[in-house]
């Protein structure tokens, strides 16, 4: 049964139909038909977000934390350029998101019309895909195949720009069940033959390592249950990516800690010394590798990946695996349990002994002493005052996003939001408004630094307005941290517009919006600061003031190999070579 | 890894490794690439190219099936193995792409491409570029009392060489199609 409607309602028709349950978005004139609609119906809840682009991030927190597509609702024009630092986010870190943007009629299309962009055009290296409709009979099936294309495959967002007119035009409704199928079917089964080529691989290495990343979240939490089984079954040790944190239990026996740039000393020797790397669903990135020319020299690679163009991009790859992670890892499974389950107990345990070696180094410790907190010490106690409590965290982008990598452990997948990617200062608190839509009554934290988190501050309107009790903990050095790391490591301490000047004062900026602002500089009240920003039901702004000049330790220099790590201040003369310093 | 006897460096199960990658040699390599046609198909193909730094020597473009709405898309592309391989997997990425076929590495394909020359000369000039275009099988398709247009169908390396010809014979403008390419028997 078909059914005529407005391709206003259709949007929303079709929104219901997908199974969403919460819209982020910001109206303006191109898609007013379409907040019409929503304003006539309680199945969709709209969130006003004071800026698009907290309404893609926020879109991203949900779908992260979810694994439910998020969808955002904007105007054209400036509504629709607003949304492409999200959209490139999201496109990053293979994130579903669906972001319906309105467009100016289309009889007026090119005629440089008020709030007129060329949407499509802009957006499209920065979307998985997307459609400019220019008949209301279309928009159904694409509203459909949007959702499809998103959430199939490698994730990403997709954006579909609706002339106003197509809005206010009537058609045909189709609903999913009867939408035109797509020829986009990205293959989810792996290789039987390189499956089997890995497993044999695994019966013998003797330096093993599981190299995991966020297409094991991605791809749902079966995969996660896999992982932890293939892990647990033959006592393999596991790193993660940053994207990939929570895949693997922190509290597990095998796990190694994050790798790359700032990863642990203990995980990054593993990877340069391993004889099999086992790559599940990570991608080789850059902070990952170091020098590709000194990257793991003497091992074997085996990489699954759902996208083949990861395969073979950057690193040679010996054993590659198209496939979805929970598909493959199943198969795994399946395949070594069947050849009788072996694994090199004897070559494993030395290799363990030798990495407990490693982890004598103890690359994390930190000595908090004196008047002021350290930033590691601040994340150190927010860890054990909230690790027992149904909790997810974002974060910004900068040395606080390190540390809460390194110093928050994540027992489960989904609980860990940050902008891996692009990294995108600004993400983390519209995020962490998105993930509390997802999870009322969970507790969220964003974990920021103070310039960060004021590129997006906007939306403590939006976290009053919706009574979203998202908690605000801002690692407060008055400087942007990394980038003056880099500049004393690389550019002779000429601290080059790397501090924050003007800062408002956190406490009255919460007041101003009605929350509840916490200010904490004595290591002596952390605790207790920390408890009455748990206990209060509603936003809270936490500003931690700590150490200004502490830098993010361990740290790979750019252009050099994982088993060259500075691990401390001392180590930082002259630590990165002329070839590096051009590296990013 | 002597048990398992996979090499480093081997990628015998990969469907898309049959050859060895990361050597430096550039190599040319002729892709035909089937995608839906509908709007913006072609600009995210170059955008493919442009924005991550591959090479366009050729490409030609036109629906080839007007009730399925496919277009063809013929593409010649250098680039080390590695790249030609990246090149491939991006291009299987896009939405639109149905498929896409290395000419170059799936066995032997014939190539051809279209160009018109126009030669401007009078005297001994003219009829040498006379001569010389029916050696190259070249037509006159359009001609003055000193100048003409010929028209060329070849393949890449014909249509080059009767460019070197043409030009100390008054060679002013041409205009070639970009390669065209099936895989040759069924």
């Amino acid at each position: 049964m078909t059914r005529q409607m407005t391709g206003a309602k259709m949007v929303v028709q079709a929104l219901k139909d997908q199974g969403v349950d919460v819209v982020f978005g910001y109206p303006g004139g191109a898609v007013l038909p379409i907040y019409d609609e929503v304003f006539q119906q309680n199945d969709i809840r709209h969130i006003l977000v004071r800026h698009e682009q907290g309404a893609v991030h926020a879109a991203e927190g949900y779908a992260r934390s979810s694994g439910k597509p998020g969808v955002a609702l904007v105007t054209s024009g400036p509504g629709a350029t607003n949304a492409v630092t999200g959209l490139t986010d999201a496109l990053m870190d293979s994130i579903p998101i669906i972001v319906l943007t309105g467009q100016v009629p289309t009889f007026m299309i090119g005629t440089d019309a008020f709030q007129e962009a060329d949407t499509v055009g802009i957006t499209r290296p920065c979307t998985k895909h997307n459609w400019l409709v220019n008949d209301t009979k279309d928009l159904s099936n694409v509203l459909h195949q949007a959702f499809h294309v998103a959430t199939s495959g490698r994730p990403g967002p997709v954006l579909i720009d609706i002339p106003k007119d197509v809005q206010f035009a009537s058609a045909d409704y189709i609903p999913p069940q009867k939408a035109r199928t797509s020829h986009y079917q990205p293959q989810v089964k792996g290789d039987m033959q390189s499956i089997t080529d890995l497993v044999a691989a695994m019966e013998t290495a003797k330096r093993p390592v599981f190299y995991t990343g966020g297409g094991v979240i991605n791809s749902g939490p079966a995969a996660s249950h896999l992982l932890r089984e293939l892990v647990e079954a033959t006592g393999i040790p596991i790193t993660s990516t940053l994207m990939g944190l929570g895949a693997y239990p922190a509290n597990g026996e095998h796990w190694l800690g994050m790798l790359g740039m700032h990863g642990l000393y203990e995980a990054n020797m593993a990877m340069h010394g391993c004889d099999l790397m086992i790559n599940i669903g990570a991608r080789f990135d850059d902070r990952i590798t170091g020098r590709l020319d000194a990257f793991s020299p003497h091992s074997i690679k085996a990489h699954i990946d759902i996208d083949p163009s990861s395969i073979n991009k950057v690193i040679k790859t010996d054993i590659p695996i198209v496939g979805d992670i929970a598909h493959v890892l199943e198969d795994l499974l399946k395949v070594w349990k069947s050849r009788g389950r072996k694994v090199n107990r004897e070559g494993i345990q030395k290799w363990t002994a030798k990495i407990a070696e490693w982890k004598k180094v103890d690359c994390l410790r930190f000595e908090q002493k004196g008047a002021v907190i350290k930033p590691q010490h601040a994340l150190a106690r927010l860890e054990a005052l909230t690790k027992d409590r149904d909790r997810y965290i974002c974060t910004e982008v900068g040395q606080h996003q390190m540390w809460a990598a390194q110093y928050l452990g994540f027992n489960d997948p989904n609980r860990w939001m940050t902008s891996g990617g692009l990294g995108t200062m600004g993400y983390g608190f519209p995020a962490s408004i998105g993930v509390q839509m997802a999870h009322p009554d969970a507790l969220v934290i964003n974990v920021a630094g103070e310039a960060s988190w004021l590129m997006n501050m906007q939306e403590m309107g939006t976290a009053m307005q919706y009574k979203l009790p998202v908690k605000q903990f801002i690692l407060n050095n008055e400087r942007l941290g990394m980038v003056r790391q880099w500049q004393q490591l690389l550019h002779g301490e000429r601290y080059s517009s790397s501090w924050s000047e003007s800062l408002p004062d956190f406490v009255k900026l919460a007041e101003a919006f009605g929350a509840k602002g916490i200010i904490c500089k004595d290591p002596a009240d952390l605790d207790d600061a920390i408890m009455e920003m748990l206990d209060h039901d509603g936003p809270v702004i936490f500003d931690c003031l700590v150490e200004k000049h502490e830098n993010c330790f361990p740290m790979i220099p750019s252009g050099e190999p994982h088993n060259n790590m500075l691990l401390g201040d001392a180590s930082t003369k002259d630590a990165i070579k002329e070839g590096g310093a051009v590296l990013v | 890894m002597s048990a398992l006897k996979i090499k480093k460096g081997s990628n015998k199960h990969s469907a898309y490794n049959l050859r060895p990658t990361f050597s430096d040699i550039t190599e040319r390599h002729t892709l035909a690439v089937l995608v839906d046609n509908e709007p913006g198909v072609l600009a995210r193909v170059i955008g493919l190219f442009s924005g991550r730094g591959y090479n366009i020597e050729s490409l030609t473009v036109a629906e080839v099936d007007h009730t399925g709405h496919t277009s063809r898309i013929t593409i010649v592309t250098t680039g080390t193995p590695q790249v030609i391989e990246q090149i491939k997997a991006q291009l299987g990425r896009i939405v639109p792409v149905h498929t896409v076929h290395d000419l170059t590495v799936e066995g032997p394909s014939v190539e051809r491409e279209l160009a018109l020359f126009k030669v401007e000369g009078e005297g001994e000039k003219r009829v040498e570029a006379l001569r010389l275009a029916d050696i190259f099988r070249a037509n006159a398709v359009d001609s003055t009392l000193n100048s003409f247009v010929f028209e060329i169908t070849g393949a890449p390396e014909k249509i080059e060489a009767f460019a070197e010809l043409m030009r100390p014979l008054g060679l002013v403008e041409m205009a070639r199609t970009g390669v065209a390419a099936l895989p040759r028997g069924l």
